[in-house]
């Protein structure tokens, strides 16, 4: 078990210092941070003293030990754009990425599930057609066309819903939030909406092929055998089967929704990590893009740990890793 | 007893005018990088924290200079400008304003860490006379200073060394800065709060020492760089003002019955560049020699391009061709002098054959493709035209962050450029862009390093030159040693363009600054 465990941190530590070393690479290769510090109007001379300050001209790995000393305290420096750190911005900016990627998250399980029951339980019918139909389309279509087409249907042709920003939040210390107020859950229907219906088909159609399994299964014709009803049939037997797999994918799943929020974000100018990021490209402010890296490496790397844990302590297969003496 | 009623009355109406508070909700691509007004020159920073703070001398409607937080100004001297500061002005925080915080802000704003040296490059001293007299002197003659230090605006002194803000942010030290999340100006609107990215607050200043024509009691400003969004923000009523209106939807938002597209030119210019210094072309297929050294390879280049089909297609019509490197509005703008060489394609291929390359050649061309409107797409039509004359051009468009620091470094042939002279006077384009680059700042964004002796030895006889007309006599005949040398290939000045609502008023400025003290909003 521990030598299982170390292996896995080991492993996540080498990936972490992968990405910091790709994070790192980009103060080497993308754009020039001194240009845009500097306004039109300054001297060759301040631009090479600008560049000796920000350590620009050192050799590459002092540089590089130097970032990743500085990483590990959570330093990633200023913002070249902001001229504010970049830990309290992502501190700032993290609540709103992560109450949109959740509030999405739950959007797409609590309507995924049912969905995708009714499609298995009612094959062939028009409902479920139809179903079937629009999460093809959910797949297919990218975020942000969905998003402006949601934008173009709720507020410009109807005007009931928000098309941009966070709307009123409320703040518990570092934590923000937009759920305490009616404005504020206005502000976050389209966005979560938007992020949603990928996992939402996702789920939706995973549900549905696993029930199609599972009803086929010997122990749901013994239940049927045994005269039980349908319902306790498909949800206390059938649908709970089906759920195992459908919660890790989820699982999993809540990674690529906090770093694909990126697109949801700028389409609805939602003030979260994503926006940060994509601003801090087109300013090429490194610092942040740096940072984002490697807070993203880090969530998909705890959640990918804590998954294989999770195995580790389901499936018994695991834990026999040496072969076995004795047998 | 008789108190009451007066209070009630007076309540009530407090009551009424709060729940009536005119709010004005404004958009931009961008945001604004910080509340501090020294810490980046560049239009959107000054022109959001311009209403806020103020310079000594601010500009009107017209673009005319006015007094602000100066009544009057003379000339003591040739080197020495004095000026009279206005009295009973007070700073948000209710601090006297005194010369004392106009010899500081000019310090701040020479020092480490300001973007705002290049106004005060020239200035030998800052001196308070009293109170409210300050004289500034200058190493050489320097008669367009008033207009120079419009983009200065004044601090406080006691506010700035209480909040630690006497420098401006200092990246290079990784130091935050209150000044870059707080303000404390004389302007007719203070900052309430500030969330960068998110979204900034002001309130009307009533303490302000001018009448302002604006009802507006607050304004919220938001940055939203997705175009589809900004576009649809407006038209579902969840903003006021916004800009900049794509190109592609102005004609949409002006058949909404509802809103207004304004279109104006920008003072800035459009213009292609060409190496004129190395011997032998970087990016390009003639080896050993430079053709864009000889004149006639220029002047092929200026007449092969159709500059009315890039306004009519390129650019939907939101821009005004140029012949001239100075838009109109801009001091020394020659109105006479503002007449294209004509497109014509055979004579360009004839001038082509003259220097030599009857069968054209290969260039390569350097272009930003989200700095100006359509700027990748201008280049291509460049390039199209210049396929016909026989020269093929290899375009590589490229994002600003890696596209300026390559031509900055001037590792190019052929560029595209956009200038906008922040004094709104011509010596700035002269200077910056026209004079032989030294290393002290001269010539800085001559990037193809084009160089004519006279015209050197004008553009510093204009820094100093007091008499107005001959002054503008030098700066004709500079500008026309420059068109007759064809050193850069002038194009348009694109078109502002900004998106309202119709219950607002407002006043659009060339430089693309939008003061809210001249915004009102209509009730319905």
């Amino acid at each position: 078990m521990l030598a299982f465990v170390l292996r896995r941190l080991l492993q996540a530590i080498l990936v972490m210092l992968t990405v910091a070393f790709i994070a790192f690479m980009l103060f080497q290769f993308v754009g020039d941070p001194v240009t845009n510090i500097v306004g039109q109007d300054a001297t060759p001379q301040e631009r090479e003293q600008l560049r000796a300050d920000l350590g620009l001209d050192q050799p590459f790995p002092v540089q590089y030990v130097r970032f990743v000393g500085n990483a590990l305290r959570g330093d990633f420096g200023l913002s070249l754009r902001q001229g504010r750190r970049v830990s309290a911005l992502i501190v700032e900016r993290l609540p709103a990425t992560l109450e949109l990627s959740l509030v999405a998250a739950l959007l797409a399980l609590f309507a995924g599930i049912p969905m995708g029951v009714y499609a298995a339980l009612k094959r062939g019918r028009f409902l479920s057609q139809a179903m079937m139909t629009l999460s093809l389309i959910g797949v297919s279509l990218p975020t942000f066309l969905i998003g402006i087409l949601l934008i173009l249907v709720f507020s410009v042709s109807f005007k009931v819903l928000p098309s941009f920003g966070r709307g009123e939040v409320s703040a518990f210390g570092p934590w923000t939030t937009g759920l305490t107020s009616l404005d504020g859950i206005q502000h976050l229907i389209l966005p979560s909406v938007t992020l949603a219906i990928f996992q939402l088909a996702l789920i939706m159609r995973l549900v549905r092929s696993e029930m199609l399994e599972v009803l086929r299964a010997d122990y749901v014709k013994f239940a049927r055998a045994r005269g039980l009803s349908d319902r306790a049939v498909y949800f206390r037997h059938a649908l709970k089967n089906t759920l195992v797999p459908v919660i890790t994918i989820t699982g999993l799943q809540l990674g690529s929704l906090i770093a694909f929020a990126i697109i949801t974000e700028t389409v609805f100018q939602w003030p979260g990590m994503g926006l940060l990021f994509i601003q801090a490209v087109t300013f090429g402010d490194i610092p942040v893009m740096a940072a984002y890296l490697c807070l993203i490496a880090l969530i998909f790397v705890v959640i990918n740990l804590a998954v294989d844990m999770l195995y580790f302590a389901v499936d018994p297969r695991l834990r026999v890793e040496k072969p076995a003496g004795g047998h | 007893m008789k108190l009451l009623p007066v209070a009630l009355a007076v309540a009530l109406a407090l009551g009424s005018s709060l729940s009536h508070a005119v709010t004005l909700r404004v958009a931009n691509q961008g945001d604004v990088q910080s509340m501090d007004p020294h810490s980046l020159n560049e239009t959107l920073q000054l022109s959001f924290t311009g209403s806020v703070y103020e310079p000594l001398v601010g500009r009107d409607k017209k673009m005319g200079l006015v007094p602000l937080l100066a009544t009057k100004w003379t000339q003591t001297s040739p080197t020495v400008w004095r000026f009279e500061l206005r009295k009973g002005v007070k700073f948000h925080d209710g601090t006297p304003f005194t010369a004392d915080d106009v010899v500081f802000t000019f310090k701040r704003a020479a020092g480490e860490g300001s973007d705002m040296k290049g106004y005060t490059q020239s200035f030998k001293t800052v001196r308070k006379v009293d109170d409210h007299t300050v004289e500034i002197e200058t190493n050489s003659p320097y008669p367009i200073l008033p207009d120079v230090i419009s983009n200065v605006y004044i601090m406080s002194q006691k506010w700035a060394v209480d909040n630690k803000a006497e420098t401006p942010v200092d990246r290079r030290k990784g130091i935050e800065n209150t000044a870059s999340f707080k303000a404390n100006g004389t302007g007719p609107f203070r900052l309430r709060e500030r969330q960068p990215s998110v979204r900034t607050t002001l309130v009307r200043n009533f303490n302000y020492w001018d009448k302002v024509e604006s009802n507006v009691d607050d304004v919220i400003f938001t940055p939203i760089g997705n175009d589809a969004t900004r576009v649809a923000a407006l038209l579902s009523g969840e903003l006021d003002v916004m800009e900049p209106v794509p190109l592609q939807d102005v004609e949409r938002i002006k058949s909404a019955s509802a809103f207004t597209v304004l279109q104006g030119p920008e003072l800035r210019t459009i213009f292609l560049g060409m190496d004129q210094k190395r011997d032998e072309l970087q990016f390009s297929s003639v080896k050993g020699k430079n053709p864009f050294k000889d004149k006639r390879v220029r002047q092929a280049f200026y007449q092969a391009i159709d500059i009315d089909a890039i306004k009519a297609r390129v650019m939907r019509n939101a821009s005004t061709p140029t012949a001239l490197m100075v838009a109109p509005g801009v001091r020394g703008f020659q109105a006479d002098m503002n007449k294209r060489l004509p497109y014509d394609t055979e004579a360009a291929k004839k001038l082509l054959a003259e220097a030599g390359y009857p069968n054209g050649f290969e260039v390569g061309m350097n272009c930003p493709n989200d700095r100006y409107v359509n700027d990748a797409a201008i280049c291509q039509a460049v390039a199209a035209n210049l396929a016909r004359i026989g020269v093929k051009v290899n375009l590589q468009a490229e994002t600003k962050v890696s596209y300026f620091p390559k031509i900055l470094r001037r590792d190019t042939s052929f560029y595209l450029l956009g200038w906008t002279p922040s004094t709104g006077d011509s010596h700035d384009v002269l200077s910056a862009l026209m004079a032989t680059p030294t290393d002290k700042g001269q010539g800085q964004f001559n990037l193809g390093s084009y160089s004519n002796p006279r015209l050197d030895e004008l553009t510093l006889k204009i820094q100093s030159e007091t008499d107005e007309k001959k002054r503008n006599e030098m700066i004709r005949e500079a500008f026309r040693i420059h068109q007759d040398d064809v050193a850069h290939i002038p194009l348009h000045q694109q078109a502002l363009a900004w998106g309202f609502s119709n219950k607002v008023d407002l006043v659009q400025l060339p430089d693309n600054r939008m003061f809210f003290k001249w915004i009102t909003l209509k009730s319905k």
